[in-house]
């Protein structure tokens, strides 16, 4: 806990550096017709450097031992979020229909461990049902990949 | 003003599109409430790219809808699994689930239910004689008046919202800071880009949210290993008769949550600690405080009345000031502006129709609410019997197809998983995301104020102090600042322990 806190509160410090960095190109002080463009941002940043500085130092005088995350707790979120990750890089390629088709009986039969007929019939369904009801419906375009093209959308 | 509005409202609350939009969205939102990883906010924000094309009549009626059928949803899984699926049902949970256990879920859920609708009705009723007074006072409001709302919005907080005020101070900025990423529209500089064209648009609030409370939600219930260990409703009409029966008996119990959730409600962060508040009400006044815990359906009604009594009275500064009192609020905040509806007092002169047709279908939403809730609770309560390797995939494919039809844009499904880690990593270690989300929304609209405020002063943050009703605002906004340091200190004085901190809203 006590090290996730810290890291935490750099990487804040971080951002706000970047943020104050970026406040002092844009000038933060009075233009010509009131405050430039990076007076908010700078006070922003100063006050969340501040702040974050506080949380270091109350986190370097904690004395819990309580880990952040045990291992037994990180599996299932690391099963849960790099097939997510996969998904939303194979939209990029192939669309989401197929994606999300391909994503939901991976993790059924992986995860769930359900029959084939249950993965194949749903991983079919879902993303017919998806298309209707956002492409047919909501008249929504989503990502679409060589399938689609290949069935004329 | 007053009742011919409100008559007018209803003659749109009524129209046979609008009663289907609220049909529809009290169904979804109860279906959202009822699923881990999808609360009220993040279902708003999900839908709220669909309804770009709806007249924003019936966009605001769907919307409210999902937000009053989330609020219910909330109540089920408390009771029927031990789940909060909101974190304002986790008093719920305390003598509901008890009580389902000995075989009274139909009682509780019916005691739930009723006392949800009681705590909406009795807020809708302030809200309708309310907010036209409000918004008639907000009307003379300047720049500086309205930047001074809003800092006491995210000093209440601070001030308020218990925890580690330091880490509610350090979302509050990084949703600011979120917020000014992309062009500056007054001077039409690039801010925060750093040259890449993609960070140009800036952040949305629907992809954060989307992201935080979607994505980050099922991170952490993973983490926590799900498990719905349900038990059977048991609901029928005869056991919903018999509970009506016996529920007047508690009626003061209704009125004092009734106000401690309005009052607590159209603050900030409201809906939570009024529901604790109003539990612990309960059973200190109760001439049974002992069987509170072990299903005692006053510790229902409580929780509950207050619960719905807060999330209602959030819309009444969202509509009337512009400031949003819940995340869920927050989103639909946003929304107005996507309709291109400028919120604030202004709209009770401008859109009469939207504004009463909204607070009318509040009404009307809450009443079909109540009545399908406990026409079709097996049906909701099944839905968790799905198995959860298909309900993951489920819920993080609606999340992305969400964070895409924001701009029909691949990166923001990718921001969309960085919030999703941040989420898990900012709950893990209490930083809370609500006032994340309500800096990100507010963040344009408190800059210009200030910015607005600092020109008319000529750089003075005196401006603040020197007009009236700023001032008292202000006055208000720095004492919550000062209450974390304060409070203690007092304590000492007095020679009082401090208590335990407050649970927080998400």
């Amino acid at each position: 806990m006590k090290r996730a806190d810290l890291i935490t509160a750099l990487v804040l410090i971080g951002l706000g550096g970047v943020v104050l960095f970026d406040a002092i190109r844009l000038g933060f002080g009075w233009g010509s017709d009131g405050p430039q463009s990076g007076f908010f941002p700078f006070w922003l940043g100063v006050i969340l450097v501040t702040s974050c500085a506080v949380i270091g130092l109350q986190a370097l005088r904690q004395t819990t031992t309580a880990p952040f995350v045990t291992r037994e707790q990180l599996a299932p979120v690391a099963k849960v979020l790099w097939p997510a990750a996969v998904m939303v890089l194979l939209t990029q390629f192939i669309g989401l229909y197929v994606a999300s088709a391909l994503y939901l009986g991976f993790y059924m039969r992986w995860v769930g461990r359900h029959p084939w007929r249950a993965v194949v019939g749903l991983a079919v369904a879902v993303p017919v049902v998806i298309f209707i009801i956002f492409e047919q419906w909501f008249l929504l375009s989503l990502p679409k990949g060589p399938l689609e093209t290949w069935l004329g959308y | 003003m007053g009742l011919e509005n409100l008559f007018l409202g209803f003659q749109h609350a009524l129209a046979h599109e609008n009663l289907f939009f609220a049909v529809v969205g009290i169904t979804l939102g109860t279906i959202i409430g009822v699923l881990p990883g999808l609360g009220g906010a993040n279902g708003v924000a999900i839908l709220l790219p669909l309804t770009l094309r709806m007249p924003p009549t019936s966009a605001i009626i769907l919307l409210t809808s999902i937000y009053w059928g989330a609020l219910f949803g909330g109540a089920i899984t408390s009771i029927l699994f031990n789940i909060p699926g909101e974190p304002w049902s986790v008093a719920t949970t305390f003598d509901g689930y008890p009580m389902a256990r000995q075989g009274k879920g139909g009682q509780a859920l019916t005691g739930a239910f009723t006392s949800s609708f009681v705590g909406a009705f009795f807020s809708i009723v302030l809200i309708t004689f309310f907010a036209p007074l409000l918004a008639d006072v907000a009307l003379h409001f300047g720049p500086p008046e309205i930047f001074a709302i809003q800092f006491l919005t995210f000093s209440a907080f601070v001030g308020l919202g218990g925890g580690n005020p330091v880490k509610t101070l350090i979302s509050i900025m990084i949703g600011f800071i979120l917020a000014t990423v992309g062009l500056d529209i007054v001077t039409g500089q690039l801010r925060m880009t750093f040259g890449f064209t993609d960070l140009m648009q800036g952040f949305d609030f629907i992809i954060a949210v989307i992201g935080l409370f979607g994505i980050g939600e099922i991170l952490l219930s993973v983490e926590e290993g799900l498990s719905f260990k349900g038990v059977t409703t048991g609901m029928n009409l005869r056991v919903v008769l018999d509970t009506w029966k016996i529920l007047p008996r508690y009626w003061r119990t209704f009125l004092r949550s009734c106000f401690i959730g309005f009052w607590m409600g159209f603050k900030p962060g409201g809906a939570t600690p009024a529901s604790f508040m109003s539990y612990s009400f309960a059973k200190r006044f109760s001439k049974h405080p002992e069987r509170f815990g072990k299903g005692e359906l006053e510790g229902v009604i409580a929780p509950e009345t207050a619960a719905h009594a807060a999330g209602v009275a959030a819309i009444l500064p969202m509509i009337t000031l512009g400031i949003p009192g819940s995340p869920t609020a927050a989103v639909m905040l946003g929304g107005l502006m996507m309709w291109g509806l400028q919120p604030g007092p202004l709209l009770f002169k401008e859109k009469p129709d939207f504004v009463w047709g909204l607070i009318a279908s509040m009404y009307t939403g809450n009443i079909i609410g109540v009545l399908m809730v406990l026409a079709f609770v097996p049906v909701f309560a099944a839905i968790l019997k799905i198995p959860f390797a298909i309900l993951t995939p489920l819920i993080v494919t609606v999340c992305a197809i969400g964070a895409y039809s924001v701009h029909n844009g691949m990166i923001d499904i990718w921001y969309m998983m960085i919030f999703g880690v941040v989420g898990y990593v900012f709950k893990k270690l209490d930083y809370p995301l609500a006032p994340l989300v309500l800096a990100l929304v507010l963040g344009d609209h408190a800059e210009n104020a200030l910015r607005q405020s600092l020109i008319m002063s000529q750089g003075s943050l005196g401006i603040f102090m020197t007009r009236p009703i700023a001032a008292v605002i202000t006055i208000v906004a720095l004492f919550f600042f000062a209450m974390p340091v304060l409070g203690p200190a007092w304590r000492r004085v007095r020679g009082v322990p401090a208590g335990a901190p407050a649970p927080r809203e998400t």
